[in-house]
């Protein structure tokens, strides 16, 4: 970024002359240039960024008390919540944080389609999203299975026997995963590995995230390109981090409020019982940022075409940039995207609330109805828009719209602020 | 391919790259036949059950391989409403005769073919089994009849050592 950052100190000098490292932070993280129109939307890369180190941290301390062997891990998910030091709170902040990350992330999503961030030349910005949220999905889920209760153990059991829907193949893969017969001992064991290696599988792919997201600048809420160096931008220090730390507040509010007052609110009773292959819980449900895509997974009456459907779920929003042919980015200009993307909000949040009930009569109905309605949205709506729709004209700056009319008047008859 | 001779040069790179190539795909096996069952998980191969205390109409539970197995010692009611469904009616069609070895005794695998849960006995609409995962109905010769099942509760390899007893696996 800066070519002349220049450490103050003798050392920071030394150092930086040998090893440009403090010179690759000091331009992402200070003169940056933002866009100045920012909202609090774009706060939530900050804060993921602090979930996962939040993860990973309490993670790194939970995993030197935690054992990962089917006869001693519930057994020490209780001994770190009653005997270590603190055990409860690094427990609670790592069960909730997990929680929270997905609430965040899905928010980070969301935003990014309202306002078209996905778009030329961001694509590849969101596609390493899609991995790194794959990722995030695949590391909760072996991270729900550790402490071997019974929604982990037939949720682990649901899940992998999803892998025995593959035509030919389908039991000799599942007997691969588990390493047996049924899900025991060997599965958790390789879980436990799997969950203590992906986060930072993550890390790194976040790392690419914000380097892709240097090179092209932040997109903003209106969706227009800006001029760097121009007055539509501002360095990211001190203005948005000040902004991102404040909002960080806000959620570490939130988060603290969880992890004090309601624990277990986001969790399943179920979970405090230790796990039992001879006993199926009444009803599994999963976590609850899986939700939406269990309801896909039940829409479909045939057990290789619900798989297929709930994967396609996910990776279709890789394709999301080319399957929006519309050019223009925000939906503030978009008037019927702009309808579109809401319902399309309401209907995966829909879809969520129909995966935690019992999937019979009325329910599955209106589970079909809204995965047709998910799909036709990426496959159908989308692609159409873009042709049909008439948007509204593009400001030309980022002051514009903010601009009164008088002011533009001054502007448009050429004379200069 | 161009018009340029083969040389001495280009064979040897096309066979040492293959060869780096076939060893180090060799090399992956390890990692992967790793995951597989192991040596200790197969040596619990198989299980003897002794059926003296089971009375008609009660079921045991035993396990096999980390496996739930239901070993039922079905009722003449169960046993004739078994035979006397039509083949037609079945979406995985399959004679009871060729499910239970000895009508009076059902062996098999306790785990939905869906996905994996256990279904509850004498249950559901076809009063065998009835799975509350995703709602599958099996009968009384643990046949799938309805729900997202695709298939009938497996049958275990299983041999009768005597009156008494069976061994599975
Ligand atoms: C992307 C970051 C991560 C996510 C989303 C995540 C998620 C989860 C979840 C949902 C649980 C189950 C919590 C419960 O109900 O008890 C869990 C447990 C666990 N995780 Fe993670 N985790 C992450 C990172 C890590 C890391 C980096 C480590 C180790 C270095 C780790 C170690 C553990 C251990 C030891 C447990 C079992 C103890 C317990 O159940 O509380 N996690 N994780
Ligand atoms: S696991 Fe039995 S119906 Fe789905």
């Amino acid at each position: 970024m800066s070519d002349n950052y220049v450490p103050k100190s003798a050392v920071g000098k030394w150092f930086n002359e040998r090893l440009p490292l403090l010179d690759l932070i000091y331009g992402h993280l200070m003169p940056y240039p933002t866009p100045k129109n920012l909202n609090y939307f774009w706060t939530f890369g900050g804060i993921l960024t602090f979930c996962l180190v939040t993860q990973i941290i309490t993670g790194l301390v939970l995993a030197m008390h935690y054992v990962a062997d089917a006869d001693l891990a519930f057994a020490s998910v209780e001994h770190i919540m009653r005997d270590v030091n603190y055990g409860w709170l690094l427990r609670y902040i790592h069960a909730n944080g997990a929680s929270l990350f997905f609430m965040a992330v899905y928010i980070h999503m969301a935003r990014s389609m309202f306002y078209g961030s996905y778009k030329e030349p961001r694509e590849l910005i969101w596609i390493i999203g899609v991995f790194i949220f794959l990722l995030m999905i695949a590391t909760a889920f072996m991270g729900y299975v550790l402490p071997w209760g019974q929604m982990s153990f037939w949720g682990a059991t649901v899940i992998t026997n999803l892998f025995s829907a593959i035509p030919i193949v389908g039991e000799s893969v599942t007997n691969w995963l588990w390493g047996g017969y049924a899900v025991g001992s060997p599965l958790l064991t390789r879980f436990f590995t799997l969950h203590y290696l992906m986060p930072f599988l993550i890390f790194a792919l976040v790392i690419l995230h914000v380097w892709a997201l240097h090179v092209p600048g932040n997109n903003n809420p209106e969706g227009i390109d800006v001029v760097k160096g121009s007055q539509d931008t501002v360095p990211f220090h001190p203005h948005y981090v000040v902004k991102d730390l404040f909002a960080l507040v806000v959620f570490l509010i939130i988060f603290a409020g969880f992890v004090f007052f309601v624990p277990n609110l986001l969790g399943h009773t179920d979970n405090y019982i230790q796990a039992n292959p001879l006993q199926t819980p009444e009803h599994i449900v999963p976590e609850w940022y899986f939700l939406p895509f269990y309801a896909i997974l039940r829409a479909v009456p045939d057990k290789l075409g619900g798989v297929i459907l709930m994967v396609s779920a996910i990776a279709i929003l890789a394709f999301l940039p080319w399957l929006d042919t519309s050019k223009v980015r925000s939906a503030k200009y978009r008037p019927l995207y702009k309808q579109f993307v809401w319902l399309f909000f309401a209907n995966t949040i829909f879809l969520g609330y129909l995966g935690a009930q019992v999937a019979d009569g009325m329910y599955l109905i209106m589970g079909r109805i809204a995965t047709v309605y998910y799909f036709a949205h990426f496959i159908i709506i989308l692609p159409l828009l873009g042709y049909i729709e008439k948007t509204k004209p593009l400001p030309k700056s980022l002051s514009e719209p903010v601009l009164s009319k008088e002011e533009k008047e001054i502007i448009a008859s050429g004379a200069t602020t | 391919m161009s018009d340029k001779p083969v040389t001495r040069r280009n064979f040897l790179y096309i066979t040492t790259g293959t060869f780096t190539a076939a060893g180090a795909a060799s090399l992956v096996w390890p990692f992967i036949d790793q995951m597989n069952p192991d040596a200790s998980v197969k040596a619990l191969a198989s299980t003897e059950v002794d059926l003296r205390p089971i009375a008609p109409g009660q079921s045991i539970t035993v396990l096999w391989r980390g496996k739930p197995v239901f070993i039922r010692r079905r009722t003449p009611e169960e046993i004739s409403e078994a035979k006397a469904v039509s083949l037609d009616e079945l979406p995985d069609p399959q004679d009871d005769s060729a499910r239970a070895k000895n009508p009076e005794w059902l062996v098999m695998v306790g785990i939905c073919t869906h996905l994996g849960c256990i279904p509850l006995g004498q249950k559901g609409e076809y009063n065998g089994w009835f799975c509350p995962c995703h709602g599958s109905h099996y009968d009384t010769s643990g046949r799938i009849r309805k729900g997202p099942a695709p298939t009938n509760l497996e049958i275990p390899d299983y041999v009768f050592l005597n009156d008494n007893t069976i061994k599975i696996g």
